[in-house]
């Protein structure tokens, strides 16, 4: 009752969306799909949702095909588009109201998937849903999507444009609903979102670069990663790029994300490097690599 | 069907929240009725003439009177002098000017011969077409009553009846003309509108991952619209019977009927509209410049079709307002039923038929 992709390609006039990709969702997993934008997530969502044809390849959903048995798919699967698309101008209850309908059930019938996240809408619920808040807007959209209990639900960056807080809240729901028996693919561009799900895909420019659990994905990173910090940032980041065993470095927050090309890496050899360059406060340490830096070494 | 139901339920909570759809539903069609009745009309009345009167004696006087007396002039003011009418004219003051010759009335019992000149400001020709012709008639009226005691051989006297609009009100000839232009506009440009506004906020891309047929999106949205349509034809209707007293001697039965066809004809087009365009704006402007211009020049409203050149004839025949007007006319002017306009009919049918097949068969079920 997963999701099947294999070998799909799609292009656009000259732009290759998707290059042969294959992977498997396994029933009831939570498995996301990360890159930037621009690599391919939202047209791979539109084929598994029977929305565009593939050029190639072929794929299931829920034991359905997405070419041949598209009025079955549509029936049984979720769909969160990245760009809010409910009614602005219907309150939040008659949107509800209207998606219920629309796949002949009604919101009494399905409360206790939706009551987590309608509780909090609930307040608002006669205000027109283009005047909530893009974290309230989420929930809504996502209740709508769930209102008709899907087998498999695909979230297109739900969390895009949303505050952090209203970002956890929405990976806790999600973690709730996978509980509740539904296969789940959501695609997102932040990396620290990946952490939370079953396994993820790492995908761009149409082709997927790596797909395991978040920690495998991590662990397997190749070489030692160091967190590097002093009293200048802009300064550190130059500085680093004009020494010569330099293998990446990523700003990270306060920190920059330094890996080495050699084997046989001193932190010692390195600070002395950057005091010699007029910086100050120096730390380095080592740390846990993220799939962000794993993104970056594939992306390489 | 509850599906069927709430989906139309939806689209009416679109209809009446968005108040500038609203004002083009009802606003437009009341203003332009108003208007084409009110404003825009070829009948004269209380026309400004100026008058110079030569003669002054008694037959010009009576001449005078008898015009004074039409409500379709008023003498703004009598002038004295020939050098006058130019200046007159100039300034706009009126839009005609009778000149008596000099010893009018003794001229017209000697000679049996007297001349008036009628001197109009054409640059308004219809208006000023107008204004010659009745004054003419009221000229020869006033001959046939000096004439009456005397019989003049051979003579061809031509009775002319003008029939179905004895009055020539322009009116008449604008009431279908206006309804079916609204009629046309609202049924197929805020379909057209609504389909693709749908496509333009991406809510559409839900409704397709959706157990909804797409011709249960379709109807779904037409319907509110047949509704709203027919309110409207009502509405214009009532105003053309009850406000320039516009007789409708056929059945009013039948008369809903073809309206109500008309209507499904022009949701048909508004659908197929909206599956080439992709937004809102190019919804609108071709149901525009595809719609209202054809229906105002090419399907009899305004100008006749049998004096346009033979390849505009031809096109005027695939534009369903014509054929609309023609059934207009015959049912509320002629007074006809059915057996003289199942033609007509029949057009509209198959075209309806057509559009539909078409647009079902454009519709996409997917994103491309």
């Amino acid at each position: 009752m997963g999701i099947s992709i294999s070998n799909i390609s799609k292009s656009y006039k000259n732009v290759k969306a998707l290059q042969n990709i294959s992977f498997d969702v396994k029933p009831n997993e939570l498995f996301g799909l990360i890159g930037p934008d621009g690599a391919g997530k939202t047209t791979l969502f539109r084929i598994l949702t029977t929305l565009l044809f593939p050029d190639q390849g072929t794929a299931t959903v829920a034991g359905f095909d997405v070419v041949g048995d598209y009025k079955e798919i549509r029936k049984n699967v979720g769909y969160m588009p990245g760009r809010f698309s409910l009614y602005q101008d219907l309150t939040v209850e008659e949107n509800l109201n209207f998606f219920a309908t629309i796949f002949g059930t009604t919101i009494d019938e399905n409360y206790d998937l939706i009551k987590d996240i309608y509780v909090q809408i609930e307040p608002f619920k006669d205000r027109r849903a283009g005047k909530l808040s893009g974290g309230m807007k989420q929930k809504l959209a996502l209740s709508c999507a769930l209102i008709h209990k899907p087998k498999v639900l695909f979230l297109d960056e739900p969390t895009t444009g949303v505050d952090p807080v209203s970002r956890k809240e929405f990976w806790e729901m999600l973690k709730r609903l996978q509980q509740k028996g539904i296969t789940i693919l959501v695609s997102t561009p932040y990396m620290d979102e990946a952490a939370l799900c079953d396994r993820v895909a790492l995908i761009q420019d149409g082709k997927i670069l790596q797909i395991d659990t978040p920690k495998a994905i991590v662990k397997h990173y190749p070489k030692p990663i160091y967190n590097v910090r002093s009293n200048n940032m802009y300064q550190l980041i130059r500085s680093l790029k004009d020494y010569e065993f330099n293998h990446s470095i990523y700003p990270f927050g306060e920190f920059v994300h330094y890996t080495d090309s050699r084997t046989d890496f001193n932190p010692k050899e390195l600070q002395k490097y950057l005091e010699a360059q007029n910086l100050s406060d120096i730390e380095i340490e080592q740390t846990e690599a993220t799939i962000e830096d794993t993104f970056m070494e594939l992306a390489k | 069907m509850k599906r069927f139901i709430g989906f139309i339920k939806k689209e009416f909570y679109h209809i009446f929240r968005d108040r500038r759809s609203l004002f083009i539903l009802f606003g437009m069609p009341i203003a332009q009725i108003l208007l084409f009745g009110f404003a825009i009309t070829n009948e004269i009345n209380n026309v400004d003439i100026a008058i110079l009167d030569h003669s002054k004696d008694n037959t010009t006087e009576e001449i005078i009177n008898k015009i004074a007396a039409s409500k379709y002039f008023s003498i703004k003011q009598m002038i004295t002098r020939e050098a006058d009418i130019a200046s007159v004219f100039q300034k706009g003051q009126v839009k005609a000017v009778l000149n008596f010759e000099k010893d009018f009335g003794r001229n017209l019992v000697k000679d049996h011969k007297a001349t008036i000149q009628i001197i109009t400001d054409a640059t308004d020709p219809n208006t000023a077409n107008t204004i010659t012709n009745y004054v003419n008639a009221i000229l020869q009226q006033y001959q046939k009553e000096l004439n009456k005691d005397i019989t003049i051989a051979y003579q061809i006297m031509p009775q002319t009846r003008m029939v179905y609009n004895p009055e020539l009100k322009s009116v008449y000839m604008f009431v279908p003309g206006v309804m079916t232009i609204i009629l046309m506009l609202v049924s197929a440009m805020m379909t057209s509108i609504s389909i693709t506004r749908e496509k333009e906020l991406g809510t559409m891309e839900i409704l397709l991952v959706s157990p909804l047929k797409p011709f249960q999106v379709i109807i779904g949205k037409v319907i509110p619209y047949i509704f709203l349509s027919i309110i409207n034809a009502v509405v214009i209707v009532m105003l053309s019977i009850f406000i320039f007293n516009m007789p409708v001697q056929g059945s009013l039965f039948l008369l809903g009927l073809e309206s109500v066809l008309f209507i499904i004809t022009s949701l048909a087009l508004g659908i197929l509209i909206s599956t080439i365009s992709a937004t809102q704006q190019t919804a609108m402007m071709i149901s525009l410049m595809g719609l209202m211009l054809p229906v105002i020049l090419l399907s009899g409203f305004i100008f006749p079709i049998s004096s346009m050149p033979m390849l505009l004839q031809i096109i005027s025949n695939i534009i369903p307002a014509k054929w609309f007007i023609i059934i207009l006319k015959a049912i509320m002017l002629k007074g006809v039923g059915m057996q003289f306009i199942w033609k007509e009919t029949l057009i509209l049918l198959g075209m309806t038929v057509f559009f539909i097949a078409l647009s079902v068969k454009k519709y996409k079920i997917r994103l491309e």
